[in-house]
């Protein structure tokens, strides 16, 4: 295994366990060193007024801006609700065999669908969507398998249905990559 | 593998482009994106795309004006037109123009995956279809059907005249000529081809379940019928009904298909609701219909409702001449089918095989080349492959006589009972060929 490792970025205040819940279960699916990092940008340029959502094409195009060193991938983590043009919103995305990927856990949260928190959920919901991501990047495509984490996912009922890992097949896909 | 959808996004903004583009290839398509129609157009005129997806407001030329054009050079093509600004007007413009569908920017995740699968699910059935119209095309090709003989020469014309019309047809031949074959190369051949052929073989079902197989029956009509199930004559709406052995018939079923024939509706068995099915009927029969309808077994009305066309398949004995292309073409299939090497067959083989009367027919033929291939050495069919031994000969012959009388009828048969033609064969004058047939009282309907 290289030295490179995978870093997450938190943009906004997460829980820390949060960032070492998220760390490692990227670590274990990907067996890359996880490097978990804070920071802070000015949101308010990303803010589409008509919309009252967040440019997910720009958060992306910055993200993956950053430089950091060693690292193969980046991720970063918002808690704001993404758009892109042509979507009405978008839970996480990412460059396809690129090198970064964003997820946010506004739609995530029970709370945005009028129901009592749960933070547990939400952070499997996340979890979920950080790897799905991440698998992007390294250039999976959607799974049809139900139980993949690359299932693509419209509605967080899907994230909720689908397992937090990669099947057999996208295994072995990552696995041809490396 | 399958080959990868591929989708062409026409959208003068560039974060539209970049969007889709991003989505389109995590879901595993192939994509390409132009920023303006007159970019699009020059790369659907050299490239296949199976989807293009194409904003309406462009500068230049209009999404509505570039799909006008591209369904001018591709008919086929699945164009999804995508607007901000929403009016029902230029919704109904755009279908009526041949667009698959229309969205509204920004769309939900969910109803850009679904507008995709199906418009996915659209390409593969339309290439399904494409490759099922070329098989059943080339399925049951009049050229198919083997036969270079002057009899079987106009029988294919006779097909070939009959195919395109919609009258009934009966076909007669002796058991094994294929008449089956026959019937499936007139129904191929016609407007109907690309309905089913449904074959129902009489003679193997009893009048009940003959009846209910033909008209269907309603749940609970007799016991067993647990299902409502749709009749032969229903299945075949728009398509050919063949049946098979249509001598065997009873006298009630007569009259039950002369009714149907005429009325082209009927009542499933258990039913009350008249049901309307457009079919055309072929039949087949190896026996003499004429005569039976003479000795008072078949009904006239329901012979001359069935016989607007008469197609009579020669017997095999009736063109040698074929015997070599049919053991050639059956040789192929075997070879084929038990994937081995393609043999041939020998001159003595072919030579005896030509002279045996094949009172099963082609189906003797058939099987005689199939097991000759199995345990033949697979290099080449002689003699010894071939069941001409001592089994082979008639039991019934006890005496010269009779083995010259069975000789003289066979080759007789073969040359159509032409006197000058037998004489030359058998190498003796043509009077002492009538004194043979007189002494034998020999008879051509023998």
């Amino acid at each position: 295994m290289t030295s490179q490792n995978i870093t997450i970025i938190s943009f906004g205040y997460f829980e820390k366990h949060f960032l070492e819940k998220i760390g490692e279960a990227v670590k274990q699916e990907f067996n890359y060193p996880v490097n978990i990092k804070e920071s802070h940008i000015d949101l308010s340029e990303f803010f589409d007024p008509a919309r009252r959502q967040y440019n997910g094409n720009k958060l992306l195009k910055t993200v993956d801006d950053i430089s950091i060193p060693g690292s193969l991938k980046t991720i970063g983590l918002f808690s704001v609700d993404l758009f892109i043009p042509i979507l009405t919103y978008i839970f996480g995305q990412a460059y396809l065999n690129g090198r970064s990927g964003i997820a946010s856990r506004y739609r995530l949260s029970n709370e945005s669908y009028g129901m009592p928190a749960d933070e547990d959920l939400m952070l499997t919901r996340l979890i979920k969507e950080v790897v799905h991501e991440l698998g992007h990047t390294f250039g999976l495509i959607h799974c049809h398998v139900p139980d993949c984490v690359m299932r693509s996912s419209a509605y967080v009922e899907d994230i909720d249905q689908k397992g937090h890992s990669l099947c057999i097949r996208c295994r072995s896909e990552f696995g041809a990559v490396q | 593998m399958a080959k990868k959808i591929t989708i062409l996004i026409v959208d003068d903004e560039e974060s539209v482009r970049d969007s889709l583009n991003n989505w389109f290839l995590e879901d595993g398509y192939q994509v390409e994106c132009a920023e303006n129609a007159k970019k699009a157009l020059q790369l659907i005129e050299s490239t296949h795309y199976d989807i293009i997806l194409a904003d309406i407001k462009m500068p230049g030329m209009d999404g509505l004006e570039m799909l006008r054009r591209i369904k001018a050079l591709k008919k086929e093509a699945i164009v999804i037109v995508m607007t901000a600004f929403a009016t029902v007007d230029t919704a109904v413009m755009a279908l009526k123009d041949g667009a698959y569908d229309y969205v509204t920017k920004p769309f939900d995740p969910d109803d850009l995956s679904h507008l995709i699968r199906n418009a996915t699910k659209q390409i593969t059935l339309s290439q399904e279809n494409e490759i099922l119209k070329i098989k059943v095309g080339s399925l049951e090709n009049i050229e198919d059907l083997i036969g270079n003989s002057e009899a079987m020469r106009k029988v294919l014309k006779q097909v070939e005249s009959v195919a395109q019309s919609n009258s009934s047809v009966i076909i007669t031949g002796e058991s094994g000529t294929g008449k089956e074959l026959i019937a499936r190369a007139i129904h191929s051949n016609s407007s109907r081809k690309y309905y089913p052929l449904v074959s129902v073989h009489c003679g193997a079902l009893s009048e009940s379940l003959l009846e209910s197989e033909l008209f269907g029956h309603e749940k609970g009509a007799f016991t067993g019928a647990i299902y409502n199930r749709k009749g032969r004559f229903e299945m075949a709406d728009s398509g050919t009904i063949f049946l098979d052995e249509i001598a065997t018939i009873s006298s009630k079923m007569q009259i039950e298909l002369l009714r149907v024939l005429e009325t082209k509706s009927f009542v499933r068995v258990g039913g009350n609701k008249e049901i309307s099915s457009d079919f055309r009927v072929i039949c087949a029969t190896n026996r003499d219909l004429k005569s039976m309808v003479e000795q008072g077994i078949f009904r006239e009305d329901l012979y001359y409702r069935l016989n607007v066309v008469n197609i009579t398949v020669p017997p095999l004995r009736d063109r040698i001449e074929d015997i070599s292309l049919l053991v050639d073409y059956f040789i192929k299939k075997y070879c084929t089918t038990m994937n081995k090497q393609m043999i041939t067959i020998d001159e003595a083989a072919l030579r005896r095989m030509e002279a045996h009367p094949f009172p099963g027919n082609i189906r003797e033929l058939e099987n005689m080349i199939e097991r000759a291939i199995v345990i033949g050495n697979g290099k080449k069919i002689t003699l010894k492959d071939l069941p001409f031994g001592k089994d082979m000969i008639d039991n019934s012959i006890e005496s010269l006589d009779d083995f010259e009388k069975t000789f003289i009828r066979q080759i007789l048969n073969k040359y159509s009972w032409n006197i000058s033609r037998t004489a030359k064969a058998l190498k003796v004058d043509r009077v002492t060929l009538y004194n043979k047939i007189r002494k034998y009282d020999l008879k051509p309907d023998e």
